[in-house]
């Protein structure tokens, strides 16, 4: 995905794909062994609910879904998401709170499992990053 | 490899701070002038090590870095009873100061990173005259804040893995993955609530706002360098409050982050040897004029 066709739709193909990319990841399961949370990742407009048990991703649904709840809150804007998944991203783009401090993403609701996952989820979110590398 | 010793001594040393002794841990390797390294907040000297074991660095300089009280291998003092470490301005100028003055150290040059980088600009407000050159690196007057520190210490988030966490984002990608590690390892291992104590005087008590204008950098030098994936004291940072000191250097770090002497330290080489070679010259430039200068008072006398 380039910077200019950065979308909701493209930002979204490459969410579907991080499922999978976990799946090939063990460490990073392992490391998540104790996190088991709703939360709702991706682009602003159209982020995901991703269920996490035991650091494994069981269930990714496009929100909205009627009353799902959740504890936590990641969105960015889809540029935010084309600049982190960058190889080798830009200064300021290169890390969730660098995106939340520029204000091109938001963390909402109780951020307890974000927070003692802090390394997970930033390892979790950078997965397409690592993709591109292995695919280029 | 295998065997191989590096060059640089820890030893401690006993250091009254506001009346009361501290046992503080330093390691020191090289000759010359002497040149004081302070550590980022949460963590420990060893973030110098690679310019301890620097072989042309250490031929010209005598290079010191110490561990702060309540950091690294230098415990709180005896007094302590467990109340909230909270580190302020005037109590880091004087552990700085009394450090200096233990070691007998005439007239050093202190480089400091983050909170060392900001306490380099209150010594160069506060105390110019008592050092040869100021480094500030990641230094800045003040910057905006981007996490709530009460997430670094309370029992049920891990301290050392969520201070690991936060910072992690600090170091530039381009940083080797050794290094990399090593950083965050330091903070891994910090003491319960030391990190925050450490951004108490970074966040609250140390806004030196209003105050850098003030500092005359003909009574002694000041450099700032500040990494450009640093998105806590960002580059413009740094070149707001650099613009605002008449005479100060001020340079951007290319592929570097929070840490450049930790993160990458090939890469802060680059930078740091110029600097110093400088402040190695102008050391000369100095002696030899003064040299002259009473060469001629003695012909005229």
């Amino acid at each position: 995905m380039t910077l200019t066709s950065a979308s909701d739709a493209a930002v979204a193909e490459k969410f579907a794909a991080i499922p999978a990319m976990l799946d090939r990841t063990p460490a990073l399961i392992a490391r998540g062994g104790w996190l088991d949370c709703e939360c709702l990742l991706g682009p602003v407009d159209h982020p995901f609910h991703i269920s996490i048990r035991r650091g494994a991703i069981v269930d990714m649904t496009p929100a909205p879904v009627l009353m799902r709840s959740w504890r936590f809150a990641y969105r960015a804007s889809p540029v935010a998401w084309a600049e982190y998944w960058q190889p080798m991203p830009r200064p300021g783009w290169h890390d969730l709170l660098a995106l939340t401090k520029r204000k091109q993403a938001t963390l909402e609701g109780d951020l307890h499992p974000f927070m003692t996952h802090l390394q997970y989820f930033k390892d979790l979110l950078a997965l397409p990053r690592a993709h591109g590398r292995e695919t280029a | 490899m295998n065997g191989a010793i590096e060059p640089m001594v820890g030893r401690y040393v006993h250091v009254d701070i506001g009346g009361e002794d501290h046992r503080i841990y330093f390691e020191e390797s090289g000759a010359g002038i002497p040149l004081v390294c302070l550590h980022t907040a949460g963590s420990d000297a060893r973030q110098w090590r690679h310019l301890l074991s620097d072989a042309e660095l250490t031929r010209h300089f005598r290079i010191i870095a110490f561990d702060m009280p309540w950091h690294g291998k230098s415990n709180p003092p005896e007094s302590w009873d467990g109340e909230e470490y909270r580190l302020t301005t005037a109590r880091y100028t004087e552990t700085i100061l009394a450090f200096c003055r233990a070691l007998k150290l005439e007239k050093p040059v202190v480089m400091g990173c983050s909170i060392g980088g900001r306490i380099v600009l209150n010594l160069a407000i506060e105390q110019p005259r008592e050092f040869r050159a100021l480094i500030g690196l990641e230094a800045a007057d003040f910057q905006a804040p981007w996490y709530d520190t009460s997430w670094l210490n309370r029992p049920d988030v891990h301290g050392g893995e969520v201070c690991a966490a936060l910072v992690s984002g600090l170091i530039a990608p381009q940083s080797p993955k050794g290094p990399r590690a090593e950083t965050l390892w330091c903070y891994k291992q910090g003491g319960p609530g030391i990190f925050k104590g450490d951004l108490y005087f970074y966040r609250v008590d140390g806004d030196l706002r209003g105050r850098i204008e003030g500092i005359d950098t003909t009574a002694c030098p000041l450099y700032l360098l500040t990494g450009e994936y640093d998105f806590s004291c960002t580059p413009e940072d740094t070149v707001r409050t650099a613009a605002a000191i008449k005479g100060a250097h001020v340079t951007t770090m290319a592929q570097l982050g929070h840490f450049p002497m930790s993160e990458n330290p090939a890469q802060f080489r680059t930078y740091i040897a110029p600097i110093l070679n400088q402040i190695r010259l102008d050391q000369i430039r100095k002696h030899s004029k003064s040299d002259s200068k009473s060469d001629k008072q003695g012909v005229t006398s």
